[in-house]
């Protein structure tokens, strides 16, 4: 286990070399492979043709026509011969002995290029003192350096009325919009979902929604659909469009895409960043600063497994925005919207600053928190730690959200400080199966699969992951292999989701808990669509992708692993969260030392102990989450050390909180106020990611270094972990960066034997009765989580909760389309309005943690359980939704 | 020697009911497809292309060559698409050919579909013509009846069918790539070039795409052969065509007679200028040519010559214009059609074309300034040659040869501060207009076009 990226042990097959093609730019000779274009082979020189429509990742339009150049090329005597009108370089594919002069040795390219910059200014408005891309604008760059410096154009301007509000979050002011398409291609070719498109023609050309008065429809009534509050309280604008009326469409109000659905991307943000004008905004980032007063930060996504490279703009200490890095072995230069948008939480009014202490009274009940020195809380700490690890020990839970290096920290204060393994981080449904398929098949196996693999795989099979709800830019990348490679994705899952739909893919249909016998019988048996998955999986560098929700089904990660080993497909573990990964390698689980060192094993035992400098390690495995909190419950755990856990991920979120009030002494390290906060004996705040240095692992097992963006007195965890350590006399040499990372890279990687795989048999689906369904749910990518805190603009785009029913079954309880559903158990109701949907019958969906669907803390249950279902009485309101008053977390 | 009309496909026009299939099938239609389905395709591809037959639409590519290119059959669709978005200012041969004498098209696309081997091909036809487009609904009908189309042609064992596709009424669709687009149900503006669509063409298929008047030749040329076809026109503009003669002109109308014939022969035909009158200027191929004038009334009415002299052929749509007329006004009208009908996927074609129809209609109108004309030529050099597609380059043609060749009226214009002519005079009709706004309009003096688009 080091910091630094290892080899990808993916079989590195030899590709035949392509044919290069050698030529000039400006005189200069250069060689590069066939089918380059000339604007990429000019980059690689050196030579910078100024350019709007052309995007490396998108496919050439040759719109702008910023990009001529003058060329010749060798006729069939090999005389080189003029071409007679300049040619656009962003769809010019260099050939053998092609003559190219740019605007630096061509006065025809130079003219041309001025030309058209003149043109494109003729209608663009000269509002760049209040366009947000002033300062990082290309326009504005490129007319500084390839236009004139006047404009002849006297006459008068096309005018658009703005901006259109594409949805709460994405703006369009087509006065600035140049038209190169680049939008309008993102969203056709990268991310499936067109929502914009150009309309009209000449002059009056224009992107835009899809609108009534524009194409004519009889009956459709163009409406204002958006109206909003600026976040200063000023009135937010009116758009032109057709409302959207979709059941399972945007939270918040949008406009018609191509498809007549409302508006809704998780990725629409890249447009903004990708839009070579002003035109294109965000609502969150509109007039709020200058590039140019702004600090950037290249830094890496807390919000998934993927990694994925950003860009932290500050200013003043305040961020004001968050965009795209580029990175081509992750997430190119794509991110999701939760990415970008997602970052006030960090730096919301809940934030704890200082270390709280909680008195207690003589009969030990609780006080009031109170604000305390952080000598005074590393005291009060320690001793209650201590007495709580000689009152039955002190688990440990820091949650699947943090830095490797905080991860590590836990690992090591867990066995070194607390003398125990009970340490947990799957703040989530979680199996003693899961365990073992971690630390069998993941633990230890670092960039065995990787997302250059995923856009080559002839084959994909998702197996309880849904690529764009829980993997974000994995789904780009899959996408992005199926359009280039034809490549093919199977999902074992309910029903056909519409990313699944967007990556071309074969549902094989599984209800909850019937996963292993669907992965049992791919290519076992002659049923179409099972036994063509078998026969694509056995392809040559096909590859299964699984999800953290299959630890919840019993057999389920089992059945993976027979089936990896019977097609040779690889397999990849892609969990939900940011730190999960890491702290399968940092040895936050109750079987695993740091590097997947099985704790069982005694030389692993000696191994890191060694580098501990500790005589001995706990020798019993420790507890899972569910039976710490359990022990905590009933009284035989004297303590817990809490860290990023939100209880209403937990599986049972109210036994959680009943084990939290329970527990004898409670230490939480959080950054904002939370149920557990609210809980705890002290609480110790630490840095949020932006303001503290760090590394997250990825899914790929990629380290994803970022650097701390903003000046900050708050202390990430390990430096909290390491002083509490001091407390208790106990040296954890942990508290700096480099310190953790030194010590990471002298424990070193694990080359013992691996723990071994997992064979459960499966449980097979619950039997359900009339009035009842099996439960299938998972997270949307932008739903309540409070990580998305502080959002409202995001918010808007979010879709809505929807439940769904196959038809069978909603005509079996009476039920019809939109119509309100109630799904209940003992412990409380969730209703929706249903949508029915192709799916195995007695299944209902819902997602797991949407406003008016919080599956765990209402309904105590999770996918797989049997609940009761019945048309709603009353017709659907929001407040009929019951959500759990009891979880205060969420009321803050 | 003067040149002489020679009516082929325009030969029965004035037959009552023309346009029918007993008609044309008495007059020697359909022999063309007989001899043809005897015939190796492999040969008749090499007679059309022996044969000389340049392409009819405006840009003269070789009809014959223009086959040839397509790859190879893998046994997936090939198409023939027939180009009929006939729109460009002045240009109105395919129109009233479609109207007279639908049947030669048909029969042209049967022998043309056999050749290159397609099953189904297709006529894009402009949307406004409205009564075009059932005429050919009717003429398809009636060839399918006969058997001429649809499932073994006339026993040869030949199949195809002919769907009529109506536009919705844009230029750029009548651009081969951007018609396709259109035809597929796509918004219409043109492709990156290459593919070209003789590889990748309609759905992504082998396909030619080729003008009404090019398609209609093709049954003479297989009925006659290649030396009688070659026998009219000149050496590299071999071949009959139609002359479509309008504006101040005695007899206006379609004039079919060899490449190669001048327009003082045509004019002559004609019955000359409009009574009193006498020659200005004139478009020898339509509204994205440069113009000519009485200087270029010998000028031989072929590809080559027309083009030494300084213009291009295009669509034989020779315009005329006598001394009434303002060139302002006429190339102002004109710019503000290219800017209305600009599909706007690039930038010097949208931007370029919007900013033309300002400045000339400033000038037309007296407000204009000496700096606006040396403007206009520069912004028409910005356009020339840096536009997606030819539409782009047709926007220029009449702006830079207009004031090349009639810079001093410009400046009148200028000078004077108001437009020097009476444009009643230029008038064909007499035409008070009704409407106060329109009278207002007319003759305000008001810069037109200068507010929206």
């Amino acid at each position: 286990m080091t910091t630094t990226t290892p080899q990808s042990t993916s079989s590195g097959e030899v590709t035949a070399p392509v044919p290069e093609v050698t030529f000039t730019i400006d005189d200069v000779e250069i060689a590069v492979p066939k089918g380059t274009l000339v604007i990429r082979a000019a980059e690689q020189l050196g030579i910078q043709i100024p350019r709007f429509c052309d995007h490396p990742l998108l496919q050439p339009a040759g719109a702008c026509r910023q990009c001529l150049v003058e060329v010749a090329t060798p006729d069939r005597e090999g005389n080189v011969r003029p071409m007679p009108k300049p040619q656009a370089s962003c769809t010019l594919e260099a050939t053998p002995g092609m003559v190219v002069r740019t605007q630096r040795t061509s006065a025809v390219a130079d003219k041309a290029q001025h030309g058209v910059m003149e043109l494109l200014l003729i209608n663009h408005p000269l509002d760049c003192p209040t366009c947000d891309k002033g300062g990082e604008c290309p326009l504005q760059n490129q007319a500084m350096s390839n236009g004139r410096s006047t404009s002849r154009f006297h006459d008068v301007k096309r005018t658009f009325p703005k901006p259109i509000a594409i949805s709460t979050e994405i703006l369009l002011d087509r006065d600035r919009c140049v038209l190169c398409q680049r939008c309008t291609r993102f969203s056709d070719e990268i991310a499936g979902d067109p929502f914009i498109d150009l309309q009209q023609r000449g002059i009056k050309q224009q992107i835009g929604v899809f609108d009534p008065a524009v194409l004519g429809f009889a009956g459709a009534q163009t409406t204002e659909v958006s109206s909003y509050a600026m976040p200063d309280g000023s009135a937010g604008r009116a758009a032109v469009g057709v409302a959207a009326q979709d059941a399972a469409g945007p939270m918040g109000e949008a406009t018609i895409d191509t498809s007549g659905r409302p508006f809704s991307s998780y990725y629409s943000g890249n447009t903004v960043q990708i839009c070579p004008v002003g035109a294109l905004t965000s609502a969150a980032y509109r007039f709020r600063a200058r590039p140019f007063d702004l600090i950037s930060t290249p830094s890496v996504s807390e919000h998934d497994s993927s990694g994925s490279a950003i860009r932290v703009d500050h200013r003043r200490g305040v961020v004001v925005r968050r965009l795209s890095g580029e990175d081509a072995a992750v997430n190119e230069e794509w991110i999701t919207d939760k990415d970008r948008f997602a970052f006030p939480w960090q730096s919301m009014a809940d934030r704890v600053t200082t270390p709280l202490v909680r008195d207690r009274a003589a009969d030990g009940t609780r006080g009031e928190l109170r604000p305390a020195s952080w000598a005074e809380a590393f005291e009060v700490a320690a001793e209650g730690l201590a007495a709580a690890r000689a009152a039955g020990g002190v688990g440990v839970l820091p949650g699947g959200r943090l830095p490797l290096e905080d991860a590590y920290a836990y690992a090591k204060f867990a066995r070194v400080v607390l003398a125990t393994n009970d340490v947990d981080h799957r703040a989530r449904p979680h199996s003693d199966e899961e365990e073992a398929f971690l630390a069998h098949h993941v633990a230890g196996s670092r960039m065995s699969v990787t997302f250059a693999d995923l856009e080559k795989a002839p084959a994909t099979l998702l197996v309880a992951f849904e690529p764009e709800d829980e993997g974000g830019v994995v789904f780009l990348r899959l996408r992005k292999g199926v359009r280039a490679h034809a490549n093919r994705v199977f999902s074992v899952a309910p029903f056909a989701s519409r990313g699944l739909s967007r990556l071309g893919g074969t549902l094989l249909s599984a209800a909850p808990g019937t996963e292993p016998e669907v992965l049992d019988a791919i290519g076992a048996t002659t049923d179409a669509p099972l036994a063509g998955a078998g026969e694509a999986l056995a392809a040559a560098g096909s590859i299964i992708l699984v999800g953290e929700r299959l630890a919840a089904v019993p057999g389920g990660l089992s059945a993976v692993l027979r089936l990896a080993r019977r097609t040779g497909a690889r397999l990849a573990w892609i969990p939900r969260r940011a730190g999960e990964r890491g702290g399968v390698e940092a040895g936050t689980l109750p079987s695993l030392l740091p590097g997947g060192r099985p704790v069982a094993d005694a030389t692993a035992r000696v191994d890191v102990g060694a580098a501990w400098d500790v005589d001995q390690l706990p020798v019993t495995p420790g507890r899972s989450t569910t039976a710490m909190l359990a022990a905590a419950a009933d009284g035989s755990l004297g303590g817990l050390l809490v860290g990023g856990v939100d209880p209403v991920d937990l599986p049972d979120p109210a036994a959680a909180l009943t084990a939290l009030d329970a527990v004898g002494f409670l230490v939480s390290l959080e950054v904002r106020a939370s149920a557990v906060t609210e809980r705890a004996d002290v609480v110790l705040p630490v840095a949020p990611p932006v303001e503290r240095p760090g590394t997250f692992l990825n899914w790929e097992g990629r380290p994803r270094p970022f650097p701390q963006a903003l000046t900050s007195t708050a202390m990430p965890d390990h430096r909290v972990l390491d002083a509490l350590a001091d407390a208790m006399d106990v040296r954890l040499g942990l508290r700096t960066t480099a310190q953790v990372h030194a010590e990471i890279d002298q424990v070193g990687a694990w080359d013992g034997s691996r723990a071994e795989a997992p064979d459960v048999v499966a449980a097979g689906p619950n039997v359900v009765g009339d009035g009842e369904a099996v439960l299938a749910t998972w997270h949307l990518l932008l739903d309540a989580g409070r990580g998305q805190d502080g959002e409202a603009f995001l918010a808007g785009t979010a879709p809505r909760p929807v439940a769904r029913v196959s038809a069978a079954t909603a005509s079996s309880i009476g039920l019809t389309d939109g119509a309100p559903l109630l799904v209940s158990t003992p412990s409380g109701q969730i209703v929706l309005p249903a949508v029915l949907t192709a799916m195995p019958d007695g299944v209902v969906w819902v997602p797991t943690h949407s406003t008016g669907s919080m599956v765990r803390p209402t309904l105590r249950a999770d996918q797989g359980a049997v609940v009761a279902i019945r048309p709603a009485a009353a017709a659907l309101e929001p407040a009929t939704v019951l959500t759990e008053t009891e979880h205060d977390g969420e009321a803050l | 020697m003067a040149t002489t009309l020679s009516p082929v496909i325009s030969a029965y026009w004035d037959l009552e009911r023309s346009w029918t299939l007993a008609t044309y099938e008495a007059n020697g239609g359909y022999a063309g497809l007989r001899k043809a389905l005897t015939m190796d395709p492999a040969d008749i591809v090499s007679a059309v292309k022996d044969s000389g037959l340049r392409g009819r639409g405006g840009a003269g590519f070789p009809t014959g060559l223009k086959w040839s290119f397509l790859p190879a059959p893998d046994g997936g669709p090939r198409y023939l698409v027939v180009n009929a978005d006939e729109s460009e200012p002045g240009t109105c041969k395919d129109t009233p050919l479609m109207m007279a004498n639908p049947q030669v098209l048909v029969e042209g696309m049967a022998i043309t579909s056999f050749a290159i081997g397609c099953t189904h091909a297709f006529i894009y036809v402009r949307g406004e013509i409205l009564h075009v487009y059932r005429r050919l609904l009717r003429a398809v009908e009636e060839a399918y009846d006969q058997g001429y189309l649809g499932k073994n042609i006339l026993g040869s064992g030949f199949d195809l069918d002919i769907t009529v596709h109506a536009g919705a009424g844009a230029y750029i669709c009548g651009e081969e790539t951007a018609l396709l687009d259109s035809l597929e149900g796509l918004r219409g503006q043109p492709r990156l070039k290459p593919p070209f669509p003789a590889v990748a063409g309609l759905y992504a298929r082998p396909t030619v795409v080729n003008n009404v008047e090019s398609i209609a030749s093709v049954p003479s040329i297989i009925a006659g052969g290649v030396d009688w076809f070659r026998s009219m026109g000149t050496e590299k503009s071999a071949g009959f065509g139609l002359f479509s003669l309008s504006g101040h002109v005695q007899r206006p109308g379609q004039y079919e007679a060899p490449l190669g014939i001048t327009l003082r022969e045509l004019l002559e035909m004609a019955g000359g200028v409009r009574e009193g009158h006498e020659l200005k200027f004139w478009t020898p191929g339509g509204s994205s040519t440069p113009l000519f004038t009485a200087d270029h009334l010998d000028v031989p009415l072929d590809y080559e010559s027309v083009g030494a002299a300084g213009s291009m052929l295009g669509t034989r749509a020779l315009q005329i214009f006598d001394e009434t007329t303002c060139v302002v006004r006429a190339i102002t009208r004109w710019a503000e059609f290219y800017a209305h009908e600009s599909c706007g996927k690039c930038t010097p074609c949208r931007e370029g074309t919007y900013w033309l129809k300002q400045v000339l209609a400033r000038i037309e109108h007296g407000k204009g300034t000496m700096e606006d004309l040396d403007t206009l030529l520069d912004v028409c050099d910005n356009i020339l040659g840096r536009a997606f597609c030819a539409l782009g380059d047709g926007a220029t043609s009449t702006v830079t040869s207009g004031i090349a060749l009639f810079r001093e009226e410009f400046e009148a214009h200028i000078t004077a501060g108001a437009c020097p002519f009476d444009p009643a005079a230029a008038a064909l009709f007499e035409y008070t207009p009704r409407s106060p706004r329109a009278r207002a309009h007319a003759l305000s003096g008001a810069p037109a076009g200068t507010v929206g688009a």
